[in-house]
């Protein structure tokens, strides 16, 4: 994606996470960070010098690592325990089911540099089924924060929830949306722009490229809807109820993998609540080629000017079901 | 061909792993520099392998498990005739059959996708019991790092072979003493290896894994149980200051890094 001459500034969302985790730390001694020897890819690197024995390392051993989670959890601690979303999710899905959800354990689990972050590193090290694995899961809140202010805000919600949370975290930068002061409610998307053409619905590192189509799309006479949707479940059926009601058409973006995620989750509420006309941005169900997170983005049509163009032929599709 | 002339295509295969990283920006060359002597000991002596049959039904399998040291393995297989030399120039470039980590439906040579650890011994465990139950003579070569023996993947295979009575089945830990983020015996120590080995049902050697000397008669080491080397490695072997430094995991070096390195790696090539 081509940056303009004045692009905003763009934020690790691993900052917020760690800094707000350490904030926190400071006046709750109950939590503590388990890791896959992954301190500097967590940034866990100040945790660990504020409290090395609250910083646990277990080594590379993802399946360890959630089942010494749903230990601490047991014992009275707080555990946020943060991996390599592809190896959190993927290698611990069981412990994850069996220990932390279908146990209700209170362990909050931090997918780092999820989506494409690791572009070059190939498919193994892509966690683009993420969504589809968590969200199947009872008891499991799925969130994907669109900037640093929203992830700041989920950890410190995420702190109080009693129960287990997904997080997921990217590493590529993403410039300031919310505003300041933004609290995160569990299952409650955002405006970000009103809007009564055509809806467009996204979470993570897609967020802002929407903001971007919706631009492109405001230069051309469209008015775009832009909902940020960070929980992916419990989804929020109000605002996709009011979006296909109101605006006609859906079009959803997400760094994740076209079945089973983001797009799927808001599908299967318009399809039984509100049908109009859809369409899911994503990668379409393969293993992506070699390139960085950017450029797998931009080859899978998430470019702002490739989601407005399918915006646009979403409108199309609306005004032919009118006619 | 005899360790002298192997020592040199190491040093070849070191040299040109440097300037792939060096360009593209990326890579894990920590592991690479302490893995290419064993590397180079498989590919030009101990394995049996036709590069114009990557398929070939007879072929040795080795898998590399410790996948983020793919470049090593693009560059040995270049060398070795599986894929064209100049080739290795695209590493991670867009649309690179060189990603980051090795892919089997797209790299000949590779014989199964890695990348996440612990992955690669459960493999080799079916491919070894694979040759064993259909009588042929193709042997199974695995290398996993020190770090990745934390998985416990890797123990459930271990008892395995073992239980198989895999004769035909080499493990090769890389023992470079650094995993990620630190030294093994700061994070989550497996030393000593051996004994661990021993009490599963396994025969062990130790070696200096940077030593031809030492690396090929290890390799053609035959017996009835199943095989593991401990290799004594060096994580950054043959460039001074990556040696044992557990930045240099994955740190990419500058122009002028990247010039002492070449000289330093230069030196040696009689
Ligand atoms: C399942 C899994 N967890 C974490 C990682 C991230 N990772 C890549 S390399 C590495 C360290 C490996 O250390 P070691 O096995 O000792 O390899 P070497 O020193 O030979 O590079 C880690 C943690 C991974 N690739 N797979
Ligand atoms: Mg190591």
């Amino acid at each position: 994606m081509s940056e303009t001459m004045n692009s905003p500034k763009l934020n690790d969302c691993r900052d917020a996470f760690t800094a707000t985790l350490e904030r926190l730390a400071e006046s709750d001694d109950r939590i503590v960070a388990v890791c896959n020897d992954s301190v500097g890819s967590s940034k866990l690197g100040g945790f660990k010098a504020k409290w090395p024995e609250r910083l646990i390392n277990v080594g590379i051993a993802e399946q360890n690592m959630v089942g010494v989670g749903a230990g601490l959890a047991n014992g009275g601690l707080l555990p946020f325990v943060c991996g390599a979303a592809p190896f959190l999710t993927g290698r611990a899905l069981e412990q994850i089911k069996a220990d932390i959800a279908y146990s209700n354990a209170n362990v909050k689990l931090v997918g780092i540099s999820s989506g494409m972050a690791y572009g070059e590193l190939g498919p193994t090290h892509h966690s683009i089924e993420d969504f589809a694995w968590m969200r199947v899961l009872p008891n499991l809140p799925v969130i994907a924060p669109c900037d640093a202010i929203e992830t700041a805000a989920a950890v410190e919600w995420a702190a109080r929830y009693p129960g287990p949370v997904f997080l997921r975290l990217s590493r590529v930068g993403v410039p300031d949306l919310l505003s300041q002061g933004h609290r995160f409610e569990l299952g409650r998307a955002n405006l970000l722009r009103g809007g009564h053409d055509v809806t467009l619905i996204a979470n993570g590192t897609l967020t802002h490229r929407m903001m971007k189509a919706a631009e492109i799309l405001a230069g051309q006479g469209i008015e775009a809807r832009v909902l940020n949707m960070a929980t992916v479940r419990p989804i929020d059926v109000e605002a996709i109820v009011s979006a296909a009601r109101e605006t006609g058409a859906i079009l959803t973006a997400e760094e994740h993998s076209t079945f089973g995620g983001l797009g799927s989750a808001i599908a299967e509420v318009v399809v039984a609540e509100a049908p109009v006309p859809m369409k899911i941005l994503g990668v379409p169900g393969v293993f992506a080629p070699t390139g960085s997170a950017e450029f797998l983005l931009d080859e899978f049509g998430m470019a702002p000017a490739e989601v407005a163009d399918a915006a646009r032929t979403l409108i199309n599709r609306k005004a032919a079901r009118a006619a | 061909m005899q360790p002298n002339d192997l020592e040199r295509i190491a040093q070849q295969i070191r040299r040109r792993d440097l300037q792939a990283v060096f360009e593209a920006g990326a890579g894990h060359i920590g592991g690479e520099m302490s893995a290419i002597d064993i590397l180079t000991a498989l590919y030009f002596r101990v394995l049996r392998l036709w590069p114009d049959q990557p398929k070939n039904p007879d072929r040795d399998r080795f898998v590399l498990s410790k996948g983020h040291t793919a470049c090593a393995l693009y560059v040995t297989l270049a060398k070795r005739g599986f894929l064209p030399e100049d080739e290795i120039a695209t590493f991670l470039k867009p649309h690179s059959r060189l990603n980051g980590h090795p892919n089997c439906n797209k790299v000949p040579g590779v014989e199964t996708n890695t990348g996440p650890l612990g992955h690669g011994l459960p493999v080799a465990v079916g491919m070894a019991k694979a040759a064993k139950l259909q009588g042929a003579s193709w042997r199974t070569y695995v290398m996993t790092g020190d770090g990745e023996m934390q998985e416990g993947s890797n123990w459930e295979a271990i008892m395995a072979a073992a239980q198989f009575g895999l004769g035909n089945l080499t493990l090769i830990v890389d023992h470079n003493r650094f995993q990620q983020g630190a030294a093994l015996s700061d994070t989550n120590d497996l030393a000593p290896i051996r004994p661990k080995l021993e009490a599963f049902g396994w025969d062990v050697s130790e070696i200096n894994g940077n030593a031809m000397s030492e690396v090929v008669p290890a390799l053609e080491r035959r017996g009835a149980r199943p095989h593991c080397i401990v290799a004594h490695t060096n994580k950054g072997h043959g460039i001074s200051f990556m040696q044992d430094r557990v930045d240099w995991h994955h740190k990419v070096p500058n122009a002028e890094q990247y010039k002492i390195a070449m000289a330093e790696l230069a030196e040696d090539l009689r």
